[in-house]
C-alpha cells in the first residue's frame, strides 16, 4: 500500500463546490472556515479551470516542519494531523503550506487566530478515534469507520479523487489515456514529489 | 417580379464574395505550409492511437503534449513548482500567479487566489537552518568577547575615586523611558528566542504539553509587550534624539577608542559619547526596522512590506551592482509574511549582540555607570572623567550643586 492521497484532476472540476460543503457538513467545521476551497482561472472564458484545495497531506509536510510547538504528526498511511491543544496559533504553518489548506478562527486582537483547523483526509485527530471529543475539535473520523474522504466520495464528476497514491494514480493514468490529454494532476508534485517524484 | 429582383442581387452579392475572398483563400493555402506541418493532435480527431500515447506516458515525453493547448513546457513557467517538469499543464496553472489569467475562489480571505507558494519550504529552512544556528552563534560569540575583555581590561574604575559629589544626570520621565524600552526589550528578547528555540532547545527537555503553555504565554507577552516597547523607543528618541546628533568631538573619541582600551588615554565627550551615540542610533534604526517588521505580523497580511521595499532596492538597481538579478517583487501574501518573519529575527539578532555590549558597559563593565539610569544621578568624578564636556557645560551654565550641598558616598 502506497500513501494517502488527493488528486485534483482540473480538467473535471466543475465548480459546483460540493466538496466544500460536504466537508464543512460532515466534520461541522466551526463559522468562518472552509477547510476546502474551490480556486477557479480564468473564469469564463476559454481554457478555464478549477481546482478543489485542500490540505494535501504532504510526503514532506513543510507545515510540520516549521511548527515552533511541533503539534503536528503524520500517520503510517501519509495522513497530516496536529493536536489543537497544543497549537499555539502562530499562522506559520499558514505561512510555510504551500497550498494555503491551515485555516483559523479570528480568536482576538492583533491577529492572534486561536487553534489552527485544516483538513484531516477524514481521519480525526490525536483524539480516541470516532470519540465525541475527537468529532468535537477534528471532526468525522471516516477513515476510521473504512470510509474515504467525504468531499471525494461524492465529487459528482470523480475530479477530486482520495485513497490509495497507487490506486489513485491509476485511475488518473486510465483516464488520461482514455480521453487523450491530461492537464495534470494539480499539486501532486508539489505535494508527493518528494519521495515519489 | 420583385422576388426574381431579390434573387438576382442575392446572386450577385454571393458571386461578389465569393470573388472578394478567392484570392484570400489562395494566399492562405499558400502561405498554410506551417499549420499543415503542425503535428495533427491526437485524439483530437477521434482516432487515439493508444499506443502511441501510452509510449510516451511511460517514457515521461513531455515534448509533445497531447491535444492540448498547453503551453511550450520548456517555458520558464513551468517546473516552477519544485516537481520535475513531468506533470502536465502546470505551466498553464501557474500563468495566474504571473498575472495572466483571472483567479477566483470559494473562500474569502488571504492568500486562497494563490494555488502553490514554494518560498514555505525556503524561508523554514533558513529558519532551521542558518537563523537558529549563526543567530545563536552570534549572541554566544559576543558574550563570549564582552567577558574576554572584562578578563584583560577589566572593570574600568574611577580613577580619581568617588568625590561624594551627585550631579543630575537623567530625569525620571527620561529614566521611565529608557526602563520601559529596555524592560520590553528583554522581554521580547527572551519570548522571541523561545519561539525560535523551543522546539529544539525546550521540547526535548519539558515536552510537548509543557512547552505549548509556555509558547501561547511567549506569543502573547511577545504581542503585548511589542507595544510597549514602541512608545519606548518613540520617547526615547524624542528625548534624547537633539544630544545624540554626531559632532566633530565624536571623531576624537573613536580614534581614542572611547578611551576604554587604556588606562591612561582620555576620551573627551559631552552627554552622550560616540560610542552612546552608536548605540542610540543603532536602537533608533533597529528598533524602527523591528518594528515595522514586527507590526507587520501583529497584523497579518494587511501591512505588506517587501514588495514595495524591494521594488525600491531594484528601481535604485541595487541588485546590479553586485552583479544579481531584480528581487522578486512578485510577492504571494505567505511570501510576505515569510520575509517579515526572516527580517524581525535577523534584525533581533543584531539587537541583541547591540544591547548586550551595551548592557555590559553600563553595569559590571563601568564602575558609577548605573547609577546614571539608576538613580539619575552620578558622582561628578565619574562625569568628569567620562563626560568632561558635559561637566563644562554644566559648570558653564552654573547647574552644577554646591560641594557643600552633598552627601558623601557611603
Amino acid at each position: 500500500m502506497a500513501r494517502a492521497t488527493f488528486l485534483v484532476d482540473a480538467d473535471r472540476c466543475i465548480e459546483c463546490n460540493a466538496c466544500v460543503t460536504a466537508c464543512k457538513n460532515e466534520n461541522e467545521v466551526p463559522w468562518g472556515i472552509n477547510r476546502r476551497r474551490v480556486v477557479t482561472i480564468n473564469d469564463g472564458a476559454p481554457g478555464e479551470r478549477s481546482m478543489s484545495v485542500a490540505c494535501m497531506h504532504c510526503a514532506d509536510a513543510p507545515c510540520m516542519a516549521v511548527c515552533p510547538a511541533d503539534v503536528f504528526y503524520q500517520r503510517e498511511d501519509g495522513i497530516v494531523l496536529h493536536s489543537k491543544d497544543l497549537c499555539i496559533g502562530c499562522g506559520y504553518c499558514f505561512y510555510a503550506c504551500p497550498f494555503g489548506a491551515p485555516q483559523y478562527p479570528q480568536a482576538g486582537n492583533f491577529g492572534s487566530r486561536g487553534k489552527m483547523d485544516k483538513c484531516t483526509f477524514c481521519a480525526g485527530g490525536p483524539e480516541e478515534d470516532m470519540s465525541e471529543i475527537e468529532f468535537q475539535k477534528y471532526g468525522r473520523n471516516r477513515i476510521a469507520e473504512g470510509k474515504l474522504p467525504l468531499c471525494a466520495e461524492m465529487c459528482s464528476t470523480k475530479a477530486l479523487l482520495a485513497g490509495d497514491g497507487d490506486d489513485v494514480s491509476a485511475i488518473y493514468r486510465e483516464r488520461v489515456v482514455a480521453r487523450g490529454f491530461g492537464g495534470g494532476a494539480w499539486g501532486w508534485n508539489t505535494a508527493y514529489g518528494a519521495t515519489e517524484g | 417580379m420583385t422576388v426574381s429582383r431579390r434573387i438576382f442581387a442575392f446572386l450577385t452579392v454571393a458571386l461578389l464574395m465569393l470573388f472578394a475572398t478567392a484570392p484570400v483563400v489562395t494566399l492562405a493555402q499558400d502561405s498554410g505550409g506551417g499549420l499543415a506541418a503542425r503535428p495533427a493532435p491526437i485524439g483530437a480527431s477521434g482516432s487515439a492511437k493508444l499506443d502511441e500515447i501510452m509510449r510516451r506516458q511511460n517514457a515521461g515525453d513531455t515534448s509533445a503534449r497531447i491535444g492540448s493547448n498547453l503551453p511550450n513546457p520548456d517555458s520558464p513557467a513551468s517546473g516552477l513548482l519544485g516537481g520535475t517538469g513531468q506533470a502536465p499543464g502546470q505551466g498553464r496553472l501557474l500563468d495566474p500567479r504571473f498575472g495572466t489569467g483571472t483567479v477566483l475562489a470559494s473562500n474569502k480571505g488571504p492568500g486562497t487566489t494563490v494555488l502553490v507558494q514554494n518560498g514555505g519550504v525556503r524561508w523554514l529552512n533558513f529558519r532551521a537552518g542558518p537563523l537558529r544556528f549563526w543567530g545563536g552563534w552570534a549572541l554566544i560569540a559576543v558574550l563570549g568577547l564582552l567577558a574576554l575583555f572584562l578578563l584583560i581590561r577589566g572593570r574600568v574604575r574611577i580613577k580619581a575615586g568617588r568625590s561624594g559629589i551627585r550631579i543630575p544626570r537623567f530625569a525620571p520621565i527620561e529614566r521611565f523611558a529608557h526602563w520601559l524600552l529596555a524592560g520590553s526589550f528583554v522581554l521580547l528578547g527572551i519570548t522571541g528566542l523561545i519561539s525560535l528555540y523551543g522546539r529544539v532547545g525546550l521540547i526535548p527537555v519539558m515536552g510537548r504539553e509543557l512547552f505549548s503553555i509556555l509558547a501561547i504565554g511567549s506569543k502573547w507577552v511577545h504581542d503585548f509587550t511589542s507595544w510597549a516597547f514602541m512608545v519606548g523607543l518613540l520617547m526615547v528618541f524624542v528625548m534624547w534624539v537633539a544630544r545624540n546628533i554626531p559632532n566633530r568631538a565624536d571623531l576624537t573619541w573613536l580614534a581614542r577608542g572611547g578611551g576604554i582600551f587604556s588606562k591612561n588615554t582620555h576620551a573627551p565627550a559631552r552627554k552622550f559619547n560616540a560610542g552612546q551615540k552608536i548605540v542610540f542610533w543603532g536602537v533608533v534604526i533597529l528598533g524602527v526596522s523591528i518594528s515595522l517588521s514586527g507590526l507587520s505580523m501583529l497584523f497579518p497580511f494587511q501591512m505588506p512590506l517587501f514588495a514595495k521595499t524591494f521594488g525600491i532596492i531594484n528601481d535604485l538597481g541595487l541588485p546590479g551592482l553586485f552583479g544579481a538579478d531584480p528581487l522578486n517583487t512578485a510577492l504571494a501574501p505567505q511570501e510576505e509574511m515569510q520575509l517579515s518573519q526572516t527580517w524581525h529575527a535577523i534584525v533581533a539578532f543584531a539587537f541583541l549582540c547591540l544591547i548586550f555590549a551595551h548592557i555590559y558597559i553600563g553595569t559590571v563593565g563601568m564602575e558609577g555607570a548605573f547609577e546614571a539610569m539608576g538613580e539619575g544621578d552620578v558622582d561628578l568624578n565619574w562625569a568628569r572623567e567620562h563626560h568632561d564636556l558635559w561637566v563644562a557645560e554644566l559648570e558653564a551654565e552654573r547647574k552644577l550643586p554646591p560641594a557643600g550641598a552633598s552627601t558623601p558616598a557611603e
